[in-house]
């Protein structure tokens, strides 16, 4: 049974069991609704949510655990002399997955019975080429064992799926005779439908932390996995970034350092251009503009906000690129060679920037309370002495979290980068040349055709693990500047 | 008792500080001040009452152009300082806010040190040569607002951090230290407890000899304490004005008379 | 500084004293010094407003001057008429095409002739301009054997560098002779083009059609990753309006002051602020690799977009119930309702256009959103045809618009660049719909307090 038609059936028993208890209910107060402790249509809810919340519950549950177990039973399986040189477990295991996978679709299109697929005494060779007539199998690495465990791999899952259905079911229906039982007059449907959809909010809520989780677990186990094959004082201290995506990635060099100078030098220049620009519009339109021009240019500011990032990638690969290579490449100054550098994506950046940091320090200026600027215009300041030396001091701790907001979004951009910084990882001060960033690496890193389990691939969770660690560490800091400042004036 | 308010406006007329003809305020179609015409006399205290809303703020705030921060706000009518007209296009109000300092309803100092915020003004007026004279005005500021025993030994603490009577104060002594010649004051006790309060009071006394103080205050006993003249202001009109002791003994308008005794308001 | 140095007493000239008055019309150089740098300061400020405002000016010229020629084709239209006679002969022979081509060339070579322009050109001066054409023309022949003998037009597209030439993206200074096009081509062009031979046309294939391989940059359309766009914001829609709401809620009205909640709101601030990219790696090991969900697939798209969007729309969903006063819980509380009914008949209600606003700017985002789709696979070069339905169109492997946009930029062939320049376009079409339709939804519904 496919797991659509599961929770279509499990949401229907939840359906048929509202419709029941809420008849139930009704009936068992003798039609009047007034005798019932709570609406009728609290007593069906009560059932419903009998029925499908736990139903669901040990579906995911399942669904999550299930791969584990099959996962260890299936290795047990495969010897350990027979996983190659320079491969491993993991890379085994996706293997066995993918015939697994190609057994099944054979079955399913009719080109090899499901019985000969199951049997474990049918012939390897024979089995093997049926499967690769079929076009299932692409690889030609295919070993005795492999064959073996896929097929105990195929057999277990659609056992696995087939108890999981049995379960859900049982559950489902379980959940709602209990509440159909439960259904009385007295009975304080409301309260407890309640307590449920409180639950369900709660659960919500939780989710915002399972994706945290999610992502931590996910870079960790990766970063583990990559540790496990390339030296990690080699990818935190090496000074040369060269992937090598031939054979398993044996002779990449993959030092980190390379690709931050590119990340922290791009984000620098970023940071140069949109600092005293977002800040000088903030201070412009919050303390010189009339409301008039106010109202003109803050949307238009942050209309640069509402563009997406690829968009600015295309103009910094397409415009900006070839603009600034007019002007200090050959025929210029002669110190760019490409349109892609430091330079380019900085400058867009920047750009992509600025409406970010003057929003962010505009409601940060306008925090600090209108009784400071009397006082210091009172004294006979002028407005720019007001804002240099009372409003911003006093913003001050804002606009700091502000830049920092704005710098992590400058490390952890991607797709201005991707386009406008070049491919080259290099440790060079030249902002005309081509550099590469973190995020840029991740990208290729993941996209090309290197196997998901060499070092090659690997290394992009480490780098993503970095990444996070950096932007999280400067979001933290930075919200909780900001919090305090706000607090402060609050 | 005929002669005595024709000879005082004729010593008004020739010796008064800050002289206002036909004023009004207009926030955007919104007139808040109308017709207001006042002499106010050198070295004493002005005191302007009336009821919440009646425009007396916003007629202080015209003296030393506070009101031009205002986008909305126009005045019309002549405001003189010295026979000077304030509003002369060539003032420059962050010169003539020099001239008339303001303190505000709420204590606020800067968020900087005690001595900074004295500093602040004649920094920025460049009214210092050296650190020394510097020192001398910020100390001289804070001896005439009497708080120089209580800072002196913590002169580079924030000014937040003191009491808000001591805030507001210190917020005296940085208008004084710009060396003004009138000193504006928006309701400066209303967010002070009444120690504090008689504090500030008994300041205002004493600058009375060298400042002239123009003081809003919704308090009739504060403005019967501190003040020598009182404008009573109501619905943007300047109802009555006289010596303080005319207007609370013997008010001559009918609408100030039920405001002092506490008819409205 | 200390107070030895800090005593009154040795001040002999009284600072603070008022001193001699000076005339207010009097500026002295001080204040003429001041009002310089303020009128300075303010220059600054004013040109970093209009620094911003240029760069949106040159960014708006850019997509519109260089993606415009995305949505016209050039075409090349020629009418003649083949005799069954002409077609048994062309049959027999042994180049068969190449017979065909010369029929398309007498007509051409007639129609130019109509209209008063003569200019030598042979085959191969025409097979660079529109390719080979006489399989298109046997082809349809062949297929239409009742159309011998009757007038038939065909409308070929002309190769992709006539096609720059006619939208400004090849010049005769730019043009290097070739075996793609001639300089004295462009001759035979401009004569064309002139007689009504040659002439642009709207691009539907451009809005409607799927990629292309990357040596056909004309045939290249943006319409099947607006479907896997399309796809995947329903997803977005779906999942993350119900569960921002309700994890609002929770936060909002339920949540416990304890560091558990506090734990909560700290997470979700952080997560909005983690690089997009570490969504696109969450993605593909949780939703991939390890639940082994298809890869490629707008619903994993959407999932990982959910998840980014979610911090988004759970902080704008709690300040739109923040919004709703107090009273009017009270109210629904004083006549007994539970809190549960109080907020899903009241306050929820009450706060639901401030809620759609912050869901319909939440999707935006994720609409442009690129970089994490790259890593679950969502690259431009899936995007080779509809999906056969609606189930079908979650799963199957699609691209997304930005994706597709990427696709084009990453390509060698210049003639992608002007696809990808329109399919921003058309992305920001969308998008400024969106957000039009969030500003009517704020100015039509809001409530003031």
């Amino acid at each position: 049974m496919s797991l659509f038609w599961l929770v279509v059936i499990v949401l229907a028993i939840a359906l048929v069991g509202y419709v029941v208890g809420r008849a139930r209910a009704l009936a068992s107060a003798g039609g009047d609704m007034r005798d019932l402790h709570s609406l009728p249509s609290y007593y069906g809810a009560n059932v419903a949510m009998k029925a499908a919340v736990p139903a669901f519950l040990i579906l995911v549950l399942w669904l999550l655990v299930q791969p584990f177990v099959i996962h260890s039973n299936i290795s047990d399986m495969i010897p350990e002399g027979t996983i190659g040189e320079g491969s491993s477990l993991g890379l085994v295991m996706a293997e066995v997955r993918r015939t697994a996978e190609g057994l099944e679709n054979a079955v399913a299109a009719g080109q090899i019975s499901d019985d000969f697929a199951r049997n474990a005494r049918s012939d390897f060779t024979d089995i093997t080429t049926r499967l690769k007539e079929a076009g299932q199998i692409v690889t030609s690495q295919i070993t005795q064992p492999i064959m073996r465990a896929a097929q105990s791999y195929r057999i277990m899952l659609s056992t696995g799926n087939f108890y999981m259905s049995i379960v859900v079911l049982l559950a489902a229906i379980a959940g709602a005779l209990w509440g159909i039982r439960e259904t009385k007059a007295d009975f304080r449907a409301r309260n407890t439908v309640e307590r449920g959809i409180q639950v369900i909010l709660f659960s919500a809520a939780l989710i915002a932390v399972l994706t945290t989780l999610g992502i931590v677990l996910s870079l960790v186990f990766n970063t583990v996995e990559f540790f496990r094959l390339y030296p990690a004082m080699d990818f935190f201290f090496g000074l040369t970034w060269s992937p090598s995506f031939s054979g398993r990635g044996g002779s990449s060099e993959l030092g980190i350092l390379p690709l931050l100078w590119g990340t922290f030098y791009i984000s620098f220049v970023a940071l140069a251009v949109a600092v005293p620009v977002g800040l000088f519009a903030a201070v412009y339109l919050s303390e010189y503009a009339s409301s008039r021009v106010r109202a003109v240019a803050k949307p238009m500011l942050e209309i640069l906000a509402g563009i997406p990032t690829i968009v600015y990638g295309l103009f910094a690969l397409l415009t900006v690129g070839p603009m600034l290579l007019s002007v200090f490449g050959e025929d210029g100054l002669g110190i760019m060679k490409a349109g892609t550098a430091v330079m380019t994506a900085g400058l867009v950046m920047g750009i992509m920037l600025i409406p970010f940091v003057s929003s962010l320090s505009d409601d940060i200026i306008n925090a600090v309370p209108q009784a400071m600027r009397d006082g210091s215009y009172g004294l006979g300041a002028t407005k720019s002495e007001t804002v240099k030396q009372v409003i911003l001091p006093a913003a001050l701790p804002g606009i700091v979290g502000a830049i920092l907001l704005a710098a992590s979004r400058a490390i952890g951009e991607t797709m201005i980068v991707v386009l406008g910084a070049g491919a080259a990882a290099r440790l060079s001060l030249n902002p005309f040349e081509a550099m590469t960033t973190v995020t840029a690496k991740i990208v290729s890193q993941l996209t090309g055709d290197a196997d998901f389990a060499s070092p090659v691939a690997l290394v992009a969770f480490a780098l993503g693990m970095t990444l996070f660690v950096v932007t999280l560490g400067l979001n933290i800091v930075a919200l909780y500047i900001v919090r305090k400042y706000r607090e402060q004036y609050d | 008792m005929n002669e005595m308010p024709n000879l005082e406006q004729a010593s008004a007329m020739t010796s008064s500080k800050i002289s206002a003809k036909m004023v009004q305020v207009f926030y955007g179609d919104n007139q808040a001040i109308k017709d207001v015409d006042i002499e106010i006399q050198p070295r004493s205290v002005t005191a302007f009452i009336g009821p919440s809303g009646c425009g007396k703020s916003t007629f202080l705030r015209t003296l030393n152009r506070m009101n031009d921060t205002i986008d909305i706000c126009r005045v019309e009518g002549s405001i003189e300082i010295d026979g000077e007209d304030i509003y002369d296009a060539k003032v420059d109000p962050v010169q003539l806010r020099a001239k008339v300092g303001m303190v505000f309803q709420k204590p606020n100092p800067f968020p900087k040190s005690i001595y900074d915020n004295v500093a602040y003004g004649p920094r920025i007026h460049g009214m210092a040569r050296n650190k020394s004279q510097l020192d001398d005005i910020v100390a001289s500021s804070l001896q005439k607002a009497g708080l120089w025993e209580e800072v002196k030994n913590r002169l580079d603490e924030p000014g937040t951090g003191m009491s808000g009577g001591q805030q507001q104060r210190l917020c005296i002594a940085r208008a004084i230290a710009v060396s003004p010649e009138v000193i504006l004051m928006d309701e400066p006790c209303s967010a002070l407890d009444p120690i504090a309060t008689a504090k500030v009071e008994e300041l205002i006394d004493e600058l009375r000899e060298n400042y002239t103080i123009v003081i809003v205050t919704h308090s009739m006993q504060q403005a019967a304490r501190v003040s020598q003249r009182t404008a009573f202001f109501h619905l943007g009109i300047l109802v009555e004005e006289g010596s303080t002791q005319d207007i609370f003994t013997n008010p001559k308008d009918k609408r100030t008379q039920d405001y002092i005794t506490g008819r409205f308001g | 500084m200390t107070d030895t140095t800090l005593s009154p007493e040795t001040s002999p000239a009284a600072a603070g004293e008022p001193v001699k008055s000076k005339s207010l019309y009097a500026l002295d150089d001080l204040t003429r010094k001041r009002n310089a740098s303020e009128k300075r300061f303010k220059l600054y400020g004013l040109g970093a407003v209009l620094i911003g405002v240029f760069f949106l000016v040159v960014l708006a010229t850019a997509i519109i001057s260089q993606g415009i020629p995305a949505f016209t084709r050039t075409i090349v239209e020629v009418e003649f008429t083949l005799t069954q006679e002409q077609y048994d002969a062309a049959e027999k022979e042994l180049f068969k095409t190449k017979a065909y081509e010369q029929f398309f060339i007498g007509a051409l070579q007639g129609q130019l002739e109509e209209s008063g322009m003569s200019v030598p050109f042979d085959a191969a001066a025409i097979e660079r301009i529109v390719g080979k054409t006489g399989g298109t023309i046997r082809e349809y022949f062949k297929a239409n054997p009742g159309a011998l003998g009757a007038p038939a037009a065909f409308e070929l597209a002309a190769s992709s560098r006539v096609d720059g030439y006619s939208n400004g993206r090849v010049t005769r200074e730019t043009l290097t002779d070739s075996r793609f096009l001639e300089k004295s081509d462009l001759d035979i062009v401009d004569a064309l083009v002139e007689a009504g031979i040659i002439k642009t046309v709207f691009n539907w294939n451009f809005i409607t059609g799927a990629d292309s391989g990357v040596d056909n940059p004309g045939g290249a359309g943006i319409g099947a990753s607006v479907i896997g766009s399309f796809f995947m914001m329903l997803v977005v829609l779906f999942l993350s309006l119900p569960i921002g709401v309700a994890a609002s809620i929770y936060l909002e009205e339920f949540a416990p002051q304890n560091r558990f909640t506090d734990m909560i709101e700290v997470n979700i601030s952080n997560l909005a602020a983690v690089p997009s990219i570490v969504f696109g790696i969450l993605g593909l090991a949780v939703f991939i690799q390890f639940m082994h969900l298809p890869q490629s697939a707008p619903l994993v798209g959407g999932l990982v977009l959910t998840l980014m969007t979610l911090p988004t729309i759970i902080i704008s969903t709690r300040a739109s119930l923040k919004a709703v006063p107090p009273s009017i819980r009270d109210a629904a509380l004083g006549v007994g309702a539970s809190k549960m009914q109080s907020i899903f008949h009241h306050v929820l209600p009450l706060a639901m256009p401030g809620i759609l606003t912050g869901t319909i700017i939440g999707l935006a985002q994720a609409l442009g959103e690129t970089a994490p789709l790259l890593l679950i696979g969502m690259v431009g070069f899936v995007a080779r045809g509809y999906p056969d339905g609606f189930i079908t169109g979650f799963i199957e492997p699609n691209s997304a618009m930005p994706a597709q946009i990427y696709t084009w930029a990453a390509r060698a062939d210049y003639a992608f660049y002007e696809k990808a320049w329109g399919g921003i376009i058309v992305l920001l079409v969308f998008l400024l719909t969106m957000n039009i339709l969030a500003v009517i939804l704020r100015r039509r519904f809001e409530r003031r307090w």
